[in-house]
């Protein structure tokens, strides 16, 4: 058996056990998921884009069992003003969950959309993940596109005061959750998006989100707690002119997350910054792969990602800004980082830059390194204890991606759960 | 206060011993000043009495106030009432001035049993301390000596030293890069700061700063020893002639 059969075989038995939802209005969509699942296969180790990162987990038909870990913390988000969407183990919770109305916007799950003749999503989902299957192939997301079993769909009309929450709770240990959602904001639509919480087992989610012209979308996420949860993620957006787009990861813990977030900017001077700050210790995995295209004049895009990891963890980043020959006065920057504190852990890193447009300003930088020994020492002179003086030149390490956040209270409720991470995870 | 006896210290990494025997009691109240050429050992003592990593001692004592330095980590040592004001204040990306200072003013209170500050008290007194020394808010806001000229990281230095008020404090060529006003400021800064339960510890090349801090004794270090000790005129001493004469004297 070839390379290409083992892989349609392997994927045979993976989709196996899902089934595609029946919709008037989302069938075609499926079908064609379903259809560039197909031609793809499940990702294999020796895939470029692969590396890294080993796909088993993901491709095991069963999801690995991930134990239930309770920090004794509130959630992330608890202190906002915000409507919260709660599923848990990928099922939509209606009695945790807020009523889904909000002014300035339409918010509904997509399994109640499905039922329905017509639809508003009708020509956005999915689009934006088969666009983005090229130039490099994303299987999980078209296999999300095909089976996902619910979702959240958003159409902004204007500017929506209190931030979306959808929150993901994991109570069943082999749960294993497939979830769409497509956001699509109207010209001069504002909207943030909030996302927290373990989520699965395994869990598989993916956001398309349309930015009109001179709309602003912001997302901050949580991915958590439990240790031995997987996920793979992925984020799709356009933008439309003077759009801006801007979202923040926190993971911590996990054994697996791959996060994916693939950003066409085609109408001029938009704006995409995507950041991540990631904390690992052990049995810790994290992928952050991005891939940015600059498609329209005088655009600005960041990337800033830093990881800090002990005791064995492994960080990946693989991050791409394309630059069409039209881009002119694109903006670009890039930077990973790693903080290793001990040398069991590895980062591992593949910026990269193609150009076709020649008035261009990118720049691209990773490093990997330990902590500062000299700054350590005169902490610790000025009578700072070593753990804490540690926990200090850790978060000051994180402060670059975390200060991506627009939002004063979002990004101190980050660095609260990054303080007692650090607090629970000291040497 | 400071009793160092028959101090030996040798680099971690390689067998090279540095400090020879440092014979060295610095008295409450007092202010000692050690001069001596470049690389006598100045800093790697002031490094070794703070706990530093790197140095291994392989003889004799230190002690402040009858506890024994060497046993404890740097934290402690602070914490204790030794403060060393660096030769080379250190950057520190990320980390706010005020956040740092905050911090260490409470992890030392805490340390000793004693209240933290609050959060309105202590900015009450670092606004007070610190505009004395000329160091202004934005001063205070920015990540700890990150883009200091070094006159404002020296100055810093003695900001934090006023605001841990330490029993012991050893400044490190303090006056290093400082400019007339500068040097100055700084000298007013621990001036103000000297008190009979004090001691202080000043490792300078040049007279210039003991016209402003007065010593009550001069050492001369000179291949990680002490070799001579006097009073002020010996600084004067230094200044006219080099170390020549004096290292001539003792060999
Ligand atoms: N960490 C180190 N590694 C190598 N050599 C060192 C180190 N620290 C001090 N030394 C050496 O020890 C000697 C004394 O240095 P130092 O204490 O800085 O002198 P001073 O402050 O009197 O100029 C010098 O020869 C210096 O090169
Ligand atoms: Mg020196």
């Amino acid at each position: 058996m070839g390379i290409a059969e083992s892989r349609i075989s392997q994927l045979q038995d993976r989709v196996a056990g899902l089934s595609v939802p029946a919709s008037a209005w989302n069938a075609k969509n499926r079908a064609a998921a379903v259809e560039r699942l197909q031609s793809m296969g499940l990702p294999a180790p020796r895939d470029e884009y692969w590396r890294f990162t080993d796909p088993k987990s993901l491709n095991a038909i069963e999801a690995p069992k991930a134990a239930l870990f309770d920090p004794k913390e509130t959630d992330v988000f608890d202190t906002i003003d915000r409507l919260e969407i709660v599923f848990v183990d990928g099922v939509f919770d209606a009695t945790a969950s807020d009523e889904l109305s909000g002014s300035n916007m339409s918010i509904e799950r997509l399994s109640d959309a499905e039922g329905q003749d017509t639809h508003w999503t009708a020509d956005c989902y999915g689009a934006l993940e088969a666009i983005g299957q090229t130039p490099v192939q994303r299987p999980f997301a078209a296999l999300n596109t095909a089976y996902a079993t619910d979702g959240v769909l958003i159409h902004v009309t204007g500017k929506v005061e209190k931030p979306v929450n959808i929150s993901y709770r994991h109570a069943n240990e082999t749960s294993d959750a497939i979830l769409h959602h497509v956001i699509k904001l109207e010209e001069g639509a504002e909207l943030t998006l909030l996302e927290n919480g373990p989520a699965a087992a395994r869990f598989n989610k993916s956001c398309e989100v349309f930015v009109a012209d001179r709309a602003t979308f912001h997302h901050v996420r949580t991915q958590g707690r439990d240790h031995e949860r997987r996920a793979v993620t992925h984020i799709f957006a356009d933008l439309g002119t003077e759009s801006v787009f801007k979202s923040f990861t926190l993971t911590a813990n996990g054994a697996l997350t791959r996060n994916e977030c693939v950003l066409r900017l085609n109408g001029d001077d938009a704006t995409a910054h995507v950041a991540g700050a990631s904390v690992g210790d052990g049995d810790f995995h994290h992928d952050d792969t991005v891939f940015i295209t600059h498609d329209a004049v005088g655009c600005e895009s960041r990337q800033v990602f830093k990881k800090v990891l002990r005791n064995g963890a492994t960080g990946v980043f693989q991050g791409k800004i394309l630059v069409k020959p039209d881009a002119q006065k694109t903006d670009g920057y890039q930077i990973s980082q790693s903080l290793l504190l001990d040398d069991d852990s590895q980062f591992l890193a593949k910026p990269e830059l193609e150009i076709y447009a020649d008035d261009v300003a990118c720049s691209h930088g990773s490093t990997s390194g330990a902590l500062d020994e000299e700054a350590l020492f005169y902490l610790c002179s000025r009578g700072v204890p070593k753990d804490q003086a540690t926990d200090l030149l850790t978060l000051a390490f994180l402060a670059e991606a975390v200060d991506e956040i627009e939002s004063d209270t979002l990004s101190d409720l980050i660095v609260d759960k990054l303080e007692g991470w650090l607090e629970r995870h000291r040497p | 206060m400071l009793e160092i006896k028959n101090l030996q210290v040798s680099l971690a990494e390689e067998d090279k011993e540095i400090l020879k025997g440092v014979d060295l009691t610095v008295e409450a109240g007092k202010v000692h000043a050690i001069m001596g050429p470049n690389g006598s050992g100045k800093s790697t003592l002031s490094y070794v009495l703070s706990g530093k990593d790197g140095y291994e001692v392989t003889g004799g004592s230190a002690s402040l106030d009858g506890e024994d330095l060497l046993e404890l980590e740097p934290e402690e040592r602070a914490a204790a009432g030794l403060f060393l004001a660096f030769q080379y204040p250190v950057e520190i990306p990320g980390v706010g001035n005020m956040t740092f200072l905050r911090t260490a003013v409470n992890a030392q209170r805490k340390a000793r049993g004693e209240d933290e500050m609050s959060a309105a008290q202590f900015l009450k007194v670092v606004r007070e301390r610190a505009k004395t020394l000329k160091i202004d808010s934005d001063m205070l806001k920015r990540p700890v000596n990150v883009g200091f000229s070094g006159g404002e990281k020296k100055r810093n230095e003695i900001l934090q030293m006023a605001m841990l008020e330490p029993k012991m404090c050893i400044l490190d060529e303090t006056d290093s890069g400082l400019d007339v006003d500068a040097m100055k400021l700084v000298s007013e800064g621990v001036n103000a700061l000297r008190d009979e339960g004090r001691g202080f510890l000043v490792i300078t090349h040049y007279q210039r700063l003991l016209d402003h801090i007065k010593p009550d004794v001069v050492h001369i270090m000179a291949n990680g020893r002490i070799v001579k000790t006097g009073g002020p005129e010996l600084a004067l001493e230094v200044e006219q002639n080099g170390y020549a004469d004096i290292l001539a004297e003792v060999a």
